[in-house]
């Protein structure tokens, strides 16, 4: 599976160098490129990715490529760091750092940010605590084998030199080769001294007394304010007339413009301009702007789903993610099949923080101040709206007020860039809910249809399983598409998790990109992507194939999580493979107290998943303790239990807050939340329509980690991936109605008690 | 021309009666911490208190506060760290961070008129604040352990008026 590259370390150099203010430390650039690209061709070569520095005082301070939008990244990051430099973790600092090209990639997503950065930030570590050790062993006149390095000094018995020292007098090597770094002593995990310790996150202070950036509260002297016009459809909207006499009076108003975009990002803007956001605002209601509609105009969610439906029908369609022979031979002398279908509805990012984006021209170099999640794919973007090379453009880095996959995508810095670049001075663009709702890159809807052939006993024999969708990554990053073995291109981000650890025999996943959707909507990345959805369908789908062939849906499980083959696991992300899946599924299963009894009308579901990836499995279980009202359908969600096994946990309060936040956006997403895309616009603008959950939804939540020394994965998203199917389940066991799309509402579950 | 005081200090208003309190706080003072969300009421990010009320800055015109005393997050501590800032960052309770100002607004309003609350009365206070990192478990661990922590106010002190 492609995704931004995991750098070598086994193919760069790391260098240090000692200036007047200190010393600098990171890998550099080497002849060859260190990190492979894959199909990407547009990013430079690999340049320092990593560079910390001490200075003479002995401060530590690490720069951190990754966005904060509340994962507390730089504390996990900075940890790792430090953790092998043996620093004094008192005397860390860490530097969120505007994009520069000799940061490399800069994106923010994937749950990858330690997974990516574990092993060559223990190494940077590593280095730099040989080279200390070396340098300091000399001043205290003792063998270097004869020192050990603690909490920021280098001590020889009791006598103790301190980093800053160390550094102040100079001497320090002045690198390592390939071949050294390679060799380089990375601490067993016995030794860790702040990995995995209690502390505190460093960003969170600034975050309870108002004196934390994020990019909304970005500002220059000579800004004026703007707000989006926002045209009838996403795509292919063309304004032709526009009407200001209505705004003529307002005070404050400055007049609109009509963008012309270069980059095609923003067809059909116009924007409101005033001396304060409230002008701008109020202009935006009073202009009236005439377009012509983009062809997407009449486009509903019927219409997408009819297109999906067509798509799947069509079994010469779509890219093949996983093509095992013998399927069709399966189904053909099967004891038993299932054939179902699963759905889900659009789902809004609704980050807090509502776009904005500050633009202006300094001293030769166009500046962009807003939060964002993957600088390196808008960067080419902005280029080409401004006509002027990427170099000469920068993305100030602030804290971004939610991510969720929706800032990965950074459209709405392009609008607020032409404006200042037409204006010639400083503009600042805040969209209101509504707009940001509005230009949402949501979550596609989609359509999913699992068959399943059944021999003798009940075993799977064969698990065929195809699902079409809106795919993100087509539409904004095409260069980040694998190919599927019948050589077609597909979004990993929209099929993932299809591709599972169990064992069904002949397995077939079909990958369709739903192109009528592509083309009404901006499809987005949102928390957990794929597998936010496509274990909707493969684990109720386990679910109902464990009850058709009248089998315990977790013996069911077990039975096919057997490790055997490609499911077996490999060095050094996916040791134990499928094993480790059912190990944290018969945990989950006995903590929920599975197989006892319970009242009338309460159930309890599993569900099982592998994360993200394949290539990165955080090995997730749920177990959801439902009660169904039989009057009205509702749905209540009396317990959620999770086991998650991560690998090394670097941060373990960061890590539960994450599980925490993941499992009741499961949560929201599987009962609270879910929009209507009518006339090529979603309907649900704001909280009055679209609700996600509230403290008083919250369930009582009991989170486990597996105790690990495997390498760190990542845990921003897998507790979403699990919580909808358990839910689902749940209510099939409580009250034996199947529940089939996303959200669950309570009339889906009335309509299939008359089934039941 | 509305005039009221913000943490202590006197304000008069220069731009339209009708504009609401949030943009006033944010782009004419400079008192960023008071959050955007919704701009409807619904989502409580930006919460502050009016006369020791917690009310929702967006929906209000600053014509409606004139004579009032209000508090921001900026505010609150009053030169120190409040009970309930403490009481978030014990809990580490913020993820993004973004409607936090409004949460700890909010239970702050909530404590200084209620001091022990229930689960049920701090549900009900709190339910209309958003947080869509979903840090619910920690936001009720944090406000209990304030609530666990003797008198409290929400008024600015004396320090801060003199500052």
């Amino acid at each position: 599976m492609n995704r931004p590259l995991i750098p070598d370390p086994s193919r760069r150099r790391f260098l240090i160098a000692a200036g007047a203010a200190g010393a600098a430390f990171g890998f550099a650039a080497s002849a060859e490129a260190a990190v492979s690209m894959g199909p990407y061709s547009g990013a430079p070569a690999f340049e320092p990715s990593l560079w910390y520095s001490i200075d003479a005082q002995g401060v530590v301070t690490v720069n951190v490529v990754r966005a904060e939008m509340g994962q507390h990244v730089g504390t996990a990051l900075a940890r790792i760091v430090a953790d092998e430099l043996e620093a004094d973790w008192d005397k860390v600092r860490i530097i969120h750092v505007d994009t520069d090209p000799k940061w490399g990639l800069m994106v923010t997503g994937g749950s990858w940010s330690v997974w990516q950065s574990y092993p060559f930030l223990s190494q940077a570590g590593a280095a730099g605590r040989i080279a200390l050790i070396e340098a300091g062993a000399k001043m205290l006149g003792a063998p270097a084998s004869a020192c050990i390095a603690r909490k920021g000094k280098v001590f020889a018995g009791k006598r103790a030199v301190s980093y800053g020292d160390i550094v102040a007098k100079g001497g320090l090597r002045t690198g390592f080769t390939d071949k050294e770094l390679a060799a380089l002593p990375i601490k067993p995990a016995s030794e860790r001294r702040l990995i995995g310790g209690e502390f505190q996150a460093r960003d969170i202070p600034a975050k309870t007394n108002g004196s934390a950036m994020f990019g909304i509260d970005a500002k220059i002297a000579g800004m004026i304010y703007a707000r989006p016009v926002l045209p009838p459809t996403r795509n292919e909207s063309k304004v032709v007339a526009v009407d200001e006499s209505g705004a003529k009076g307002i005070p404050g108003y400055l007049g609109h413009l009509v963008l012309d975009d270069p980059s095609g990002t923003v067809p059909g803007w116009v924007l409101a301009l005033g001396d304060s956001f409230i002008a701008a605002d109020r202009a935006v209601r009073a202009l009236k702007v005439a377009w012509e509609n983009g062809p997407t105009a009449k486009v509903s969610d019927a219409d997408l789903e009819a297109r999906a439906r067509a798509l799947i029908a069509d079994e010469a369609a779509g890219s093949l993610v996983v093509a095992d022979p013998g399927v069709e031979a399966a189904f053909a002398s099967a004891k038993q099949k299932v054939e179902v279908e699963y759905t889900t509805d659009a789902a809004l990012h609704f980050q807090m923080e509502p776009l904005n984006a500050l633009a202006f021209e300094r001293n030769g170099v166009f500046e962009i101040h807003t939060g964002n999640q993957w600088q390196s794919l808008i960067l080419p973007t902005l280029a080409k709206a401004l006509g002027r090379p990427e170099t000469s453009i920068v993305l100030k880095t602030y804290l971004l007020g939610g991510g969720f996959g929706r800032r990965l995508n950074g459209d709405y810095a392009v609008p607020a860039a032409l404006a200042a670049k037409a204006l010639g001075k400083p503009v600042k663009l805040v969209f209101t809910r509504e707009d940001d709702t509005l230009f949402d890159s949501f979550r596609s809807p989609s359509v999913q249809r699992v068959r399943m052939a059944f021999g003798e006993g009940g075993r799977v024999t064969a698990m065929d399983h195809a699902a079409a969708a809106g795919w993100p990554t087509e539409v904004m990053a095409p260069f980040f598409m694998p190919k599927g073995a019948n050589d077609r291109p597909f979004d990993p981000f929209a099929i993932n998790g299809a591709n599972h650890w169990y064992s069904v025999g002949a397995h077939r996943v079909r990958a369709l990109s739903n192109d009528l959707a592509n083309r009404a909507f901006r499809p987005g990345w949102l928390r957990s992507v794929g597998p936010g959805w496509t274990n909707w369908a493969v684990e109720s789908a386990m679910d109902e194939a464990a009850h058709a062939t009248g089998q315990d849906p977790l013996a069911f499980r077990m039975r096919m999580l057997d490790g055997t083959g490609r499911n077996g696991g490999s060095a050094p992300n996916a040791v134990g493979g499928a094993k480790r899946q059912a190990a944290v599924l018969s945990r989950v299963a006995k903590a929920a107290g599975w197989g006892g009894k319970l009242p009338a009308d309460v159930g309890l579901g599993l569900a099982t998943t592998f994360g993200q990836e394949r290539d990165m499995p955080t090995w997730t279980a749920c177990a959801a303790r439902v009660r169904v009202d039989r009057k009205t359908g509702a749905v209540q969600v009396e317990k959620l239990h999770l086991v998650v096994d991560a690998g090394a946990i670097i941060h373990p309060d960061g890590a539960l807050a994450q599980m925490e936040g993941a499992a009741l956006w499961g949560l929201s997403l599987a009962l609270h939340e879910g929009a209507t895309f009518r006339d090529g616009q979603i309907q649900e603008t704001n909280l009055g329509a679209y609700t996600p959950l509230r403290m008083s939804d919250v369930p009582d939540l009991r989170i486990e980690f597996v105790d690990s020394d495997h390498a760190p994965v990542g845990l921003g998203e897998p507790a979403t991936t699990v919580v909808a199917p358990a839910i689902g389940n749940a209510i099939f066991s409580a009250v034996g109605a199947r529940v089939r799309r996303l959200p669950i509402r309570p009339d889906a579950v009335l309509s299939a008690l008359k089934t039941a | 021309m509305a005039k009221f005081e913000v943490n202590g200090r006197s304000v008069q208003n220069r731009g339209p009666d009708d504009a609401p309190l949030l943009w006033v706080l944010r782009d004419e003072l400079g008192l960023t911490g008071t959050k955007f969300g919704c701009g409807v009421g619904q989502c409580g990010a930006c919460t502050v208190h009016v006369d020791g009320q917690a009310i929702r800055s967006c929906l209000t015109p600053v014509s409606a506060i004139d004579g009032m005393k209000v508090t921001t997050i900026e505010g609150l501590g009053a030169g120190g760290v409040h009970p309930v800032q403490a009481a978030w960052v014990e809990a580490q309770a913020p993820q993004c961070g973004y409607c936090q100002s409004g949460q700890i607004m909010q239970a702050a309003a909530l404590l200084a008129a209620n001091p022990n609350p229930t689960d049920a009365e701090i549900e009900a206070a709190m339910d209309g604040n958003l947080c869509r990192c979903m840090a619910y478990v920690r936001i009720r661990k944090a406000v209990k352990l304030a609530a666990g922590r003797g008198p409290r106010r929400t008024g600015t002190r004396k320090a801060e008026v003199r500052s």
